[in-house]
């Protein structure tokens, strides 16, 4: 199989850079290694300055997003900067987003944090009150516990929003606040604003634990625009081996198809961070294992981290090296076809929550300087 | 480093995160709340069945096995192996007699061959179906196969000459169904490969690849099929120089690797020479070969990826080939199981559960509305057909009919 590009890694970063592509007309595959880090999407990309082109590519897959600088609410009760953000997540002007809130959970629900949330808002001067919803169509769920999930729980409230609305409005006294789990509107992006629109308050959703449903919702949608648009996902596949030859990569060799190689003209690396093992990270060093590029990293290992939990971690700074093009270096030199994208660039500071703007513009970057040759 | 490599377990268990995505993508999860769901069945579970079988839970009977899970997993865990290797390993309890029959695909196809045509008809009954659900749990609302009053095997025995004189040579795995049910789809192949200049030969003596005797509990003799398989697949590419082509998606995950994962039945020397016919077809046509259209071929055709399909990898070819032939206008379906994974959804206990994961994929068929659909696995075709009205064609098939 040859290709003008193949992307290895189906994340963020890749699925942005293969709906660019084949927009220009050029015929891409992406190849995955089973699903990426949009399962745990806060829903912002809060490095991003307003630009038209990327909301314009977002709307066309029928992500649903908005630009309004502000703060949101963290899953844990705290505010934080953002302003490109998917629908489902409110930005305000300031954290001080009301005077009383009511905190609603599902009974048996454990991903959501309701009493860090009741915290949090608590210091912003709101008062709480937090309330179980103990909805009969959830049982079916409590016969496995384990199971009881945000997307499991998406697939049974969605079809009844209307009925979750009107228990939430039973609830309701004299609040002007109402926080939600993110647990909403799996299949369609419009469900959680049908939800704010039926309840006399300001209604919030908070982020659950994984999978993150607005997440899953932007990667089924971003994944369908991609093969619509002719791009061939090669899903559940890894690259095992890479061709290259004089500075070029000619091809790549994958589990799956064995001896059958892909080949292309430019290759795009897009495969993440550690989780997703695009940096891999063993006792004595930190390395890309697809094709063994140039990582910029501390090499004393006591320096890697910060015993701090919560503080900055060195090692989320790691990654890989590039020129000024976004092309990996391999022993200094760069490979002339090869270009770098996502969080296996490294510096992606969780604590700013970059991750997701990063992988952004650095897809639309590579893509354009594919699109150049 | 060297320390971690030899601790690496089988299946990858301990590279579970715990992230849950798997859990997003469980079929079963979604229709049926006794089953614990892949993260809780697999690796979850096999920590504590390590430390104690006790913990071994009847409910992984559940499983489809269609290994959504693994295609999923961000970590390369083998979920879906996990959990039939843990029932293979731990569940002695032994299988009723209606999936012994269910599971026995190749002794079902010899018996009723002879009488097909009444077998045909007699399963098409309403009370064989009453009486089969009465006294075997067979579901009465599923749809039996029909069987074929001659076998492949026969019908390509008579045209071995014929077929040694093309110039390049393969073997054809045909398994049970193109053998009992179906031979119209060896046939079809047969045409194909004939027009690339490709002769067809078979397997000194297949049997089943096993897949329904692993999931129906009935290990044991799935090795022993696996054994023999294993030999012929030798024979004929180490002593004849042949690649074996298949056109069932489950039978060649099955032969390259249900064989060596979950039955430790070795096939490292062979596994690379087994491949689904499309695939092989689109090689030969990326190295130049041509196949040459009927100019006035009209097809709407919507293709559905079959599970065992995406685990292998491979639908890239089956699309590729559909939407190369002029005249075809061409839908992917979503990425979803069909629900009927191959004897499950026959069992009365999870018709139900079968119909309720297949209906997002019915819904997206009804709305397309193409005239075929296309789909590379016999018992997805059964359900779809079943489920939705539409007509289910293998790629190979419809390419029979599109070329001169």
């Amino acid at each position: 199989m040859k290709y003008d590009a193949v992307i290895i890694g189906g994340g963020l970063s890749g699925l942005v850079a293969g709906i660019t592509l084949q927009k220009a007309g050029k015929s891409t595959a992406i190849i995955s290694t089973g699903q990426n880090a949009l399962y745990f999407f806060s829903g912002t990309f809060e490095s991003l300055q307003e630009d038209r082109r990327i909301q314009e590519l977002f709307t066309e897959a029928g992500v649903r997003v908005h630009y309004t600088p502000g703060v949101r609410l963290t899953p844990m009760g705290s505010f934080r900067e953002s302003a490109l953000s998917l629908e489902d997540i409110d930005l305000f002007p300031s954290a001080k987003i009301g005077r009383k809130a009511l905190i609603v959970n599902f009974l048996g629900y454990h991903d959501f944090f309701s009493s860090f949330l009741a915290e949090g808002l608590e210091k912003q001067g709101l008062q709480c009150r937090v309330r179980f919803l103990n909805l009969p169509e959830l049982e079916r769920l409590e016969q496995s516990p384990s199971e009881m999930r945000s997307v499991q729980i998406a697939r049974v409230v969605d079809p009844i929003w209307e009925k979750v609305v009107q228990e939430v409005r039973l609830l309701l006294k004299d609040e002007d606040t109402v926080v939600l789990p993110q647990v909403f509107g799996l299949q369609d992006g419009a469900v959680p604003d049908r939800i704010r629109q039926g309840i006399p308050a300001r209604v919030v959703f908070a982020g659950t634990l994984p999978p993150s449903v607005p997440g899953v919702r932007t990667q089924m949608l971003l994944k369908k625009r991609y093969q619509l648009l002719g791009g061939v996902y090669l899903m559940g596949d890894e690259v095992v081996r890479a061709h290259v030859h004089e500075g070029v990569v000619h091809s790549v060799a994958t589990r799956n198809l064995d001896n059958h190689y892909v080949e292309a003209s430019a290759f795009i690396l897009s495969t993440g961070s550690y989780f997703s093992k695009g940096l891999v990270a063993n006792p004595f060093q930190v390395y890309e294992p697809v094709f063994g590029l140039d990582v910029d990293y501390r090499e004393n290992r006591n320096e890697w981290y910060n015993p701090a939990f919560a503080e900055d971690q060195p090692y989320m700074h790691f990654g890989v090296k590039t020129d000024g093009q976004l092309r990996a270096l391999k022993d200094g030199q760069p490979l002339e076809n090869l270009y770098v994208a996502g969080s296996v660039l490294g510096d992606t500071h969780p604590e700013l929550g970059t991750a997701a703007g990063l992988a952004v513009r650095s897809a639309l970057a590579v893509a354009d300087r594919i699109m150049e040759l | 480093m060297k320390l971690q490599e030899h601790t690496k377990s089988r299946h990858n268990f301990e590279e579970c995160m715990k992230c849950t995505v798997c859990t997003a993508f469980c079929p079963v999860l979604q229709a049926n709340p006794l089953y614990p769901g892949p993260k809780q069945a697999g690796p979850d579970g096999e920590r504590l069945r390590l430390k104690d079988p006790y913990f071994f839970n009847q409910a992984l009977k559940y499983c489809l096995n269609c290994k959504r899970c693994e295609v999923a997993c961000p970590s390369g865990v083998a979920v879906a192996d996990l959990i039939q290797a843990a029932r293979i390993k731990y569940d002695h309890t032994p299988p009723k007699l209606r999936d012994q029959l269910l599971a026995s695909t190749d002794m079902m196809g010899s018996l009723a061959r002879p009488f097909a045509p009444l077998v045909s008809f007699a399963t098409g009954l309403g009370i064989t179906k009453s009486m089969m659900d009465a006294m075997l749990k067979i579901d009465h609302r599923r749809n039996f196969p029909k069987y074929s009053g001659r076998s492949f095997e026969s019908w390509l025995k008579r045209r071995k000459k014929e077929q040694a004189a093309f110039p390049e040579q393969v073997a054809y795995y045909h398994g049970c169904y193109v053998n009992y049910n179906y031979p119209q789809l060896g046939k079809d192949l047969v045409k194909v490969l004939n027009a690339l200049g490709i002769g067809v030969q078979m397997l000194e003596k297949e049997k089943c690849c096993g897949i329904a005797l692993i999931t129906n509990g009935m290990s044991a003799k799935a090795t022993r099929n696996a054994s023999h398989n294993v030999a012929q697949l030798r024979q004929a590419v180490l002593e004849r120089g042949l690649k074996v082509v298949t056109t069932s998606s489950t039978c060649t995950l099955t032969l390259r690797d249900e064989y060596p994962n979950l039955l430790g039945v070795d096939n490292a020397d062979v596994r690379e020479s087994v491949l689904l016919a499309t695939r092989l077809i689109c090689e030969k046509l990326e190295k130049g070969a041509t196949l040459q259209f009927k100019a006035d071929y009209h097809k709407k055709i919507a293709y559905h990826t079959p599970c065992h399909l995406e685990r292998l990898g491979w639908g890239v070819f089956s699309e590729r080939l559909l939407q190369m032939i002029p005249g075809v206008e061409f839908t992917l379906l979503d990425s979803a199981c069909c629900g009927i994974s191959g004897t499950y959804g026959f069992k009365k206990e999870n018709y139900d559960t079968s119909q309720a994961i297949g209906e997002a994929l019915f819904s997206q068929i009804r709305s397309v509305n193409p005239d075929v659909v296309a789909c590379d696995c016999e018992t997805c075709k059964w359900q779809i057909e079943m489920s939705t009205g539409y007509t289910v064609m293998n790629p190979i098939s419809i390419l029979a009919e599109a070329i001169v």
